[in-house]
């Protein structure tokens, strides 16, 4: 374990708010379309101006999510298996090549459960991912998980919803990292509206916490990636970049055409977040 | 250590259960179960379910002694707990009523439902139609095609039948595709669940409204033979009927409580519903549980000829029944199940559901090793009709009385 590792989610925060930017936290499916592929992903979303990166566990049941994601990952599984331990591999190796992105493995939590809490976080932590999203763990349910992940140092990034309401104060006093606030009901997708209190919502997390906030489902264009840097501290975008990526396969499946597909996914980021 | 006072407040049947689901859902189901603990307790609201339990639906199901089985297959007195008398056919309506009826005292306008077989879709339908509920059922694909007469039934009650394509497109994922509704439109829908399966409160909450089965077999067994039986037997996919009519007798130490899951075209093969002879504590829809699983913790898909069985998971109480050694559960091969739906068929003029055909194979394989003075007691869930076109390609029945003997050649006991 390293204390770069406890603190690249803190110190990213702590960067962008002295130059009083937010943070864009991109989500992608590990293994879509494989492992080399998504590791040039995650350095092309580091030159496009990503903060932190969300690695995306492919799962057979994601319920959390809509069909973009929930086709990426059968892809990732189709093809390759890939698991939780390809998942490291993609960031260890991303990272010995020089990117400096956090990372935060994003993960159903069976799989967290099948690899091993102790082995798990030891993993993270020896491999220099900093947080865990577990989308299917409320707080009622994570105590094991958390002492084992306080331990290690990885954060454990709670989830919280519109719907929350007497849940927020709880959930985010228990809170390292940063508070993720779901945008809206519903499964991860691109929408044109949000919940409709969404910015009382996300006041009333602000007011509830000295940690960074993000928001995310849903967010898929730069007029909405806009709208929250004024409120939030971190915008997460997944499905919408997963499908360009999905859109990119083609040329990603092809060495002559490789450049051109990163390249594709590198614009629509540029264009998404203003840069 | 087996304690009969569970779940817990956690929704806990000892290691099992719980509540592993997206936090935008963590409401409603707090909501849902403080709605279960207030309204359940209300005069009016027992009523009215009792009054649709039995004035709508039929109940009390008779209890009925098999002679002909029993004497057929030379053991124990077999009863069979005729749930396929029910309104629609199948024991899902028990709780599609009583939880149609606390939908309607929460106040919501829409009720969701997902369906393996279709007779959870087709209890649901009927209970939207009867309290004026908005419906939809999400059924996996592969089921629709395998069930097109439940599909034609919930149509003409109203229902939209909306077709699950994602996964392996049957039960698991019209399960996983409901939830994903639900979190959508969680302020006004509520979600019928079918099995004792799910987040809590779920699981106990279909207990309760599916233990009027074993409460009245207890007590129609008594009456008929003055004393309890030795053997409980019922089919478990999620494990609705097989909870309804164990959780009764849990507390009777001398009554053994048996499942039959679906082994489909074999244990030894991939194509099984073996959860309990072959899975291994998971999380999975909203549960922790046996599950079928591969070593990364992805869900595996499940096979059995009964699309009702066709389920990787099992109740959380059903697994607590198991690690305690409260009950015990048995795979049960398609063909199995095939030969003792014709043997019900021919000795007893009841063709019964896939499902619960199980359930009779499994009770062919125990009656012969016991005497004459015991009992068994068979949930026989649901009848046979929604099975007949999708049996029609296994089944020849000149050849049927074949069936009828092979059951005689496994018992290895001198019947008679």
């Amino acid at each position: 374990m390293t204390l770069t590792n406890q603190n690249r989610i803190d110190r990213k925060f702590a960067e962008l708010k002295a130059l009083g930017e937010p943070a864009f936290i991109p989500f992608i499916t590990i293994g879509d379309p494989d492992l080399r592929t998504s590791v040039d992903i995650i350095k092309t979303l580091e030159q496009a101006g990503a903060a932190i990166v969300e690695l995306g566990v492919p799962y057979s049941d994601p319920l959390a999510d809509g069909p973009v994601i929930q086709r990426s990952s059968m892809r990732a599984l189709g093809k390759h298996q890939i698991s939780v331990r390809d998942c490291i591999e993609a960031a260890k190796l991303a990272r010995s090549e020089g990117c400096q992105l956090p990372f935060i493995l994003f993960t159903y939590y069976n799989p967290v459960l099948q690899f091993g809490l102790e082995k798990l976080f030891q993993t993270l932590a020896d491999s220099d991912i900093s947080g865990i999203i577990v989308p299917d763990l409320p707080m009622e349910e994570d105590e094991e998980v958390r002492t084992v992940a306080e331990r290690f140092g990885i954060h454990i990034i709670p989830l919280v919803a519109p719907t929350s309401n007497a849940r927020i104060h709880k959930i985010v006093s228990r809170a390292s990292g940063f508070v993720y606030c779901v945008s809206s009901l519903g499964v991860t997708g691109a929408r044109t509206s949000f919940h409709s209190g969404i910015d009382e919502f996300i006041t009333t997390v602000r007011k509830s916490t000295d940690l960074p906030v993000a928001v995310g489902f849903g967010v898929s264009t730069n007029e909405q990636f806009a709208r929250f840097s004024k409120t939030c501290d971190g915008i997460v975008v997944g499905s919408a970049l997963v499908r360009q990526i999905e859109e990119a396969l083609p040329l990603l499946e092809s060495e002559a055409t490789y450049r051109q597909g990163l390249l594709q996914i590198s614009n629509f980021v540029r264009e998404l977040i203003g840069k | 250590m087996f304690n009969a006072n569970v779940p817990d407040e956690y929704g806990r049947f000892g290691k099992f259960g719980g509540r592993y689901v997206p936090e935008t859902l963590m409401n409603a189901l707090i909501e849902l179960e403080e709605a279960f603990n207030t309204y359940t307790k209300e005069e009016s609201f027992i009523q009215e379910v009792n009054y649709l339990l039995h004035r709508y639906s039929g109940r009390p199901t008779s209890l009925y002694y098999a002679q002909r089985l029993s004497e057929h297959l030379g053991g124990a007195k077999i009863y069979l707990k005729r749930e396929d008398l029910n309104h629609t056919g199948a024991h899902k309506i028990n709780n599609a009523i009583a939880q149609g009826v606390l939908a309607k005292r929460m106040g919501k306008k829409k009720i969701i439902a997902e369906t393996g077989a279709g007779q959870h879709g087709v209890a649901t339908a009927t209970v939207a139609a009867l309290l004026g509920f908005e419906c939809k059922v999400f059924m996996g694909e592969e089921d629709m095609k395998r069930q097109q007469l439940n599909v034609f039934r919930m149509n003409l009650l109203g229902t939209e039948v909306v077709p699950v394509t994602s996964g392996t497109r049957t039960l698991k994922d019209a399960c996983n595709e409901t939830l994903r509704y639900w979190v959508s439109h969680v302020d006004d829908t509520y979600y019928i669940l079918g099995s004792a399966t799910g987040p809590h409160p779920y699981p106990q909450m279909v207990r309760d409204f599916q233990r009027i089965i074993g409460d009245e077999a207890r007590k129609q067994i008594l009456e008929q033979e003055g004393r309890l039986p030795d053997a409980v037997v019922a089919a478990v996919g999620g494990g609705s009927n097989a909870m309804g009519i164990f959780y009764p007798f849990v507390g009777d130490a001398g009554v053994r409580l048996i499942g039959a899951e679906a082994a489909g075209k074999g244990i030894d093969t991939k194509e099984h519903a073996a959860t309990m002879t072959l899975g291994s504590p998971g999380v999975f829809q909203g549960s922790m549980s046996y599950l079928l699983q591969d070593e990364y913790g992805q869900v595996q898909e499940a096979h059995s000829i009964s699309a009702g069985l066709d389920y990787p998971g099992i109740g959380p109480e059903h697994a607590y029944l198991k690690d305690t050694g409260r009950a015990e559960y048995h795979p049960i091969t398609d063909k199995e199940a095939l030969d003792a739906l014709q043997l019900l068929s021919r000795t007893e003029g009841i063709i019964p559901a896939l499902e619960s055909a199980h359930a009779i194979a499994q009770t062919a394989k125990l009656a012969p090793s016991m005497g004459k003075d015991q009992i068994i007691i068979v949930s026989l869930s649901g009848r046979g009709d929604k099975d007949v076109e999708a049996i029609m390609k296994y089944v020849n029945p000149s050849e049927a009385s074949f069936a009828t003997q092979n059951f005689k050649g496994v018992t290895g006991h001198d019947a008679h």
